[in-house]
């Protein structure tokens, strides 16, 4: 066990992953020379060489594009977009080709590529820069989105995503690289794709965050242990396939939930995984299941606008209660 | 001052509407212009002869009279309900599939748009699984979850139907970047039509295929329509080949209604990408016979733009060169038409009695590692 | 001058009469002497005459309720006369509604709570929390407030959930109640449960004290023709009648041996009839039932009239919720009944309202009878004598101890299978009297 940040083990997880499979490259802007516009890609150039570690131009749809080809004919690429946001360019070739691929071949060509970057809420960055995209690629099939809230889980299911021969969506938040954590050393350590992780036991409220609600809806379980109230954390890490049966198995328990995001309420991961609770245990509610969501505005710059556009603790303290019918 | 017709009230025979729904304006057309055009182009055509052997001119145009016959058989289908869809004819282009794919090796990789049944038979696959997959059938080459638009087969290097006007540009520049990366010397074919040039997906691919050294060969079938509307109405610069020296990258203009030319200009890009390693543009002039889709009156376009252009139809005038050239008699060209009729005979008679797709299959091949989140939950 | 109609006496006993059908309607002429509404009294349904000419300008009492002997019940007068003065006289819990629900958002007098014909549930879960400000309005919406899984816990409890305070907001009744109400000792531990047909919160009270609440489902357009066209062949309550063989001797045995135990308890074997005719009613609430033109109503629980002859005729005392007493509970509050019928002794509300009657003649040495209906119950059981009979058991000839029943039916209400099987369930468990344990 080493303690390292986010960016360190996503670092690593592209680092072995590069030395295992000769297949594997990555591509991205700033991704090479520049050592990453996050510094995730730090190093990689120096060790792997121009041929496996690959600056583009700006051109999102392009090389969105190429790298699905070059995975129709073998080659298993990382694609690194500088933000998530510039995602929105390449969504013809993620969308229309990436995910449907296998299914309109008859199963004859798979697409094992990753696409990753970070999303969600940065620091004053206003509108264009600081948005939850993740609902958007859930949406189709044929995709995975995966979105780590530790840097274990960060590490093991990168390396995961990469090794899946699958189009996986790999949403790292911008203001959590430099989070913390323990990360096994062992170079095959994974985290299996689709299974929830129960970041915190508790009794009377579940509380379902993901990415940078994760660490938020602890502090808030935290502050409500002192209240008296129990909390469950369960983070989905991946977000398609979702791991329903934990989060089910966690409400028969709880009989309350609490549903945190960053990402806009409306058609929101949250909005679905509310109907699923209700699909799959209307009888064991207590309360009516909560959201707490992103102000459903675009992003503002001011920092006191911002705030406020972001769950916080309190937001999500308020929520327990409510459900937990204390207030 | 031409005179338009009523467009067809529905989509059923539209093939047939297409040649009456069309602008008409006879006067325009000079037939002894014509006949001297053609002729010009036959001795073009006669010059590059030298090539082949007869065998493989022969084959050449067994191709073209496949693609022809098989395309014809699909309009019939599609009439009769047979199909579903849409369905976008080749009739016309016959001469650019067969002569840029009769330049590259079986394992090099060919894109294609949505308009890609040609393509498709130019690579190698059977008439019975393109017709089954017409026919949404289970036999088809995409089991009939792709149908006419995605046609695909990993086995023979045909990587695909795309349906996104320009979404295969970047996709055949990805291919042939692995073959780059993998240190292979295979090349990619990618068609598009000259609509696809407008699009933001060929200025990034061709960007990044100079620059990256990638061995793609970007071929614009320009047939002059974007579905209705006229390249003249779509395109500042309405050169095509030009627009290669944007970003460096070597062009060329061809006759598209001239297999061998296409083949011959095809030969040099492969002979560029396999040694060099480097990308070309070609634009191929053609020009469809039929409408954009089977539901196209095609009423966009003069009586005597078609007549033009059926002059210097690719089968035709390729026959007659066959004939003056005495490489095959009638006799021989109507062998060949049999036979090849037949194939498609078959090919519709596979596909009618072919079984639908079980219903089972609507829930596989969305992931190539399907996830059981329970299972993986013990790992 | 308006005429003021009250609740006719109709017989010597009668204190309340049940409004069964009005034969006018509001706004109609009526002569004096013409027929102008049916009333349900302690012994029959009578037509009620109109006293004067002129036109039946006001309701004041719906179909299916009751009032005292004396009270205003309706107005007649001329079409345009003012009557205001006469309507201040009813009593404030008689507003005339027909047919008609009433409407959300007239405050309706609690008693007048009336048979609109549909289910409502009570509002007693939505009582005032001490946190809360919103709970009275989801009372006054007479809605019950509950969460899912707070229903669901009530359900595989059996809890009623109109018993349970709510304390979520606007008084939704949450997993803490239930928790709360199941931990405390319950209030009548002897009371029996029998499976239900229908879930506790669609029933609303009853008017009288005790008596079984029910819930009122429109009579189908079929039910209702049914209703009119036996009527015109067989009178205002079309009979029909079901006759079976039951065999007594383990009834009989287990009253020997109960008695043997506790000689102060006498069972009689009529008292295992109530008891076994209230289980069976339970699981089979069609017949449980009474036909009220418009809607049918179903009961909550069973209550049996015991007929009781008395020195000028007779009388049906009521136990209440035999379904959910004991033998010995019932053996006694039949004898303390009936000892006061003949004294007569017993109150109004203690002889009307049953859901379902028992005569039995058997100790007058009668084999089998036909009893007649006590409008507007759904059906009545004529015992007869037990006696001992060769029977044929397995190819061979024994003696049993056996009672003929006779079940006279509203056909109205209970159809003749429906009636039949109600008689299968009496007759398998009086045979085999463990059912009512097990």
């Amino acid at each position: 066990m080493s303690t390292i940040t986010i960016r360190e083990a996503l670092n690593q997880a592209i680092r072995e992953e590069l030395a295992r499979d000769e297949s594997v490259f990555i591509m991205g802007e700033e991704v090479a020379a520049y050592d990453g516009a996050y510094k995730v890609t730090k190093g990689l150039l120096h060790e792997f060489g121009p041929k496996r570690v690959i600056d583009t131009p700006i051109t999102e749809l392009g090389f969105a594009g190429l790298g699905v080809g070059a995975a129709m004919a073998g080659l298993r690429p990382i694609v690194e977009f500088m933000t998530f946001n510039f995602s929105i360019l390449a969504t013809d070739q993620i969308v229309n080709s990436a995910a449907k691929m296998l299914y309109m071949s008859g199963g004859q060509f798979k697409i094992p590529i990753v696409f990753r970057g970070p999303g969600g809420s940065a620091y004053q960055v206003s509108s264009q820069h600081s948005q939850a995209l993740e609902s958007w690629y859930a949406y189709f099939p044929g995709l995975k989105v995966v979105m780590p809230s530790t840097p274990a889980d960060a590490k093991g299911l990168l390396k995961s995503s990469i090794r899946d021969d699958d189009p996986v969506i790999f949403i790292e938040q911008e203001r959590m690289y430099g989070i913390k954590g323990e990360v096994p050393d062992d170079p095959d350590f994974t985290i299996p794709l689709g299974v929830a992780d129960v970041k915190r036991e508790g009794t009377d409220v579940t509380i379902v965050a993901r990415s940078l609600m994760v660490p938020v809806a602890l502090k808030a379980a935290e502050e409500l242990e002192k209240q008296d109230v129990s909390c469950e954390v369960i983070d989905p890490r991946t977000i398609r396939p979702l791991d329903i049966d934990t989060i089910v198995e966690s409400v028969k328990k709880t009989n309350r939930v609490v549903l945190a995001e960053e990402s806009h309420p409306m058609c929101g991961v949250n909005a679905e995984i509310s109907m699923q609770i209700m699909e799959r245990a209307f009888d064991y509610l207590d309360a009516p299941i909560k959201r707490v969501s992103g102000a459903d505005v675009p992003m503002p710059y001011a920092k006191n606008l911002e705030n406020l556009a972001v769950p916080d603790v309190n937001k999500i303290v308020a929520a327990v209660r409510e459900v937990a019918y204390l207030d | 001052m031409s005179k338009q017709t009523a467009a067809p009230p529905s989509r059923a025979g539209a093939e047939e509407q297409s040649s009456t729904s069309v602008i008409d304006a006879p006067a325009d057309v000079d037939r002894q212009q014509l006949a001297r055009e053609r002729d010009e182009a036959k001795e073009r055509q006669k010059d590059r002869f030298t090539s082949l052997n007869n065998e493989q001119l022969i084959d050449l145009y067994r191709q073209m009279v496949l693609i022809r016959r098989f395309e014809e058989k699909s309009a019939e289908a599609y009439v009769a309900g047979k199909i579903g869809g849409f369905c976008h004819l080749y009739i016309g282009q016959e001469a650019v599939a067969v002569g840029a794919i009769s330049a590259i090796r079986k394992d090099d990789y060919v894109f294609a748009s949505y308009r890609e049944h040609g393509h498709a038979l130019a690579k190698g696959m059977s008439a019975r699984s393109i017709m089954a997959e017409l026919f949404g059938k289970a036999t088809g080459c995409s089991k009939g979850k792709g149908g006419s638009m995605h046609m695909f087969d990993k086995d023979l290097g045909f990587l695909g139907g795309h349906a996104i006007v320009g979404g295969q540009i970047p996709l055949a520049t990805g291919a042939a970047f692995a073959s780059m990366y993998q240190g292979t010397d295979q090349v990619t074919l990618c068609f598009f039509g000259e609509a696809a040039v407008n699009q933001g997906a060929f200025h990034e691919s061709l960007n990044m295929a100079q620059l990256w050294k990638i061995p793609c060969i970007y071929i614009c079938e320009n047939n002059q329509y974007g579905m209705g509307t006229s390249l003249e109405r779509a395109m500042s610069l309405r050169d095509i080949a030009q627009k290669g020296c944007a970003y460096e990258v070597a062009s060329e203009f061809v006759d598209g209604m001239d297999v061998l030319a296409v083949r011959e200009a095809v030969m040099k890009a492969v002979e560029r990408g396999r040694k060099e390693s480097l990308p070309t543009l070609l634009e191929i002039r053609t020009y469809r016979f039929m409408g954009h889709s089977m539901s196209d009156p095609g009423n966009y376009r003069t009586r005597a733009e078609i007549e033009k252009y059926q002059e210097r139809d690719p089968i035709k005038l390729f026959s007659a060169s066959l004939l003056e050239q005495k490489i095959i008699d009638d006799k021989g060209l109507e062998e060949i038409d049999k036979k090849v009729r037949e194939e498609v005979e078959d090919a519709f008679r596979f596909a009618d009695e072919s079984p639908l797709p079980d219903p089972e299959e609507l829930y596989t091949d969305v992931y190539a590692n399907p996830i059981d989140s329970s299972q993986n939950r013990n790992r | 001058m308006a005429t003021k109609v009250i609740m006719p006496k109709l017989s010597p006993t009668m204190e309340e009469g049940q409004l069964s059908r009005w034969l006018k309607k509001e706004g109609d002429k009526v002569a004096m002497g013409e027929p102008l509404a049916e009333i349900d009294t302690d012994k029959a349904t009578m037509e009620m005459q109109a006293l004067a000419n002129g036109v039946l300008r006001k309701i004041l009492i719906n179909e299916g309720q009751s009032a005292p002997l004396g009270q205003l019940i309706a107005i007649i007068g001329e079409a345009n006369e003012d009557i205001a003065s006469l309507l201040s006289e009813a009593p404030a819990a008689a507003p005339a509604q027909k047919e008609e629900a009433p409407k959300a958002a007239e405050p309706a007098p609690a008693p007048a709570e009336q048979p609109a014909p549909q289910t409502q549930a009570a509002a007693a879960g939505a009582a005032v929390n001490g946190r809360q400000t919103a709970p009275a309005a989801a009372a006054a919406s007479g809605r019950l407030i509950v969460s899912p899984l707070a229903a669901r816990m009530a359900a595989e409890s059996g809890l009623d959930l109109r018993l349970v305070q709510g304390s979520g907001p606007g008084g939704r009744i949450i997993k803490k109640d239930i928790e709360a109400a199941l931990s405390e000792p319950k209030a009548a531990p002897s009371a029996q449960r029998y499976p239900r047909a229908v879930e506790p919160a669609r029933f609303q009270s009853a008017q009288i004290a005790a008596a079984s609440a029910y819930r009122d489902e429109p009579a189908t357009q079929i039910r209702q023709t049914i209703a009119k066209r036996l009527v015109t062949s067989l009178g205002p309550v079309p009979h029909f009648f079901l006759t079976t063989d039951i065999e007594m001797d383990r009834a009989a045995e287990m009253r020997r041996g109960i008695n043997a135990l506790d000689p102060d308890l006498k069972i009689s074997i009529n008292d295992i009839v109530i008891k076994v005719a209230a289980a069976a009613l339970i699981q089979h609430p069609e017949v449980n039932a009474s036909f009220q033109e418009k809607f049918v109503r179903y009961y909550e629980q069973a209550d049996i009239g015991v007929a009781v002859a008395i020195e000028d005729g007779l009388i049906t005392p009521v136990v209440r919720a035999a379904d959910q007493k004991s033998l010995s509970q019932i053996a006694a509050e039949v004898r303390e009944l009936a000892e006061r019928a003949r004294s007569k002794r017993l109150k109004p509300e203690e002889y009307t309202g049953a859901t379902f009657s028992i005569s039995n003649l058997g100790m007058l040495g009668i084999d089998e009878f036909t009893a007649v209906i006590n409008p507007p119950e759904g059906a009545i059981l004529a015992v007869g004598a037990m006696t001992p009979k060769p029977v044929v058991r397995e190819n061979e000839i024994v003696v049993r101890q056996i009672m003929r029943v006779t079940m006279s039916c509203d056909h109205r209400v209970i159809d003749g299978a429906t009636g039949a099987k109600f008689l299968q369930t009496f007759k398998k468990i009086l045979e085999n009297p463990l059912y009512l344990v097990v």
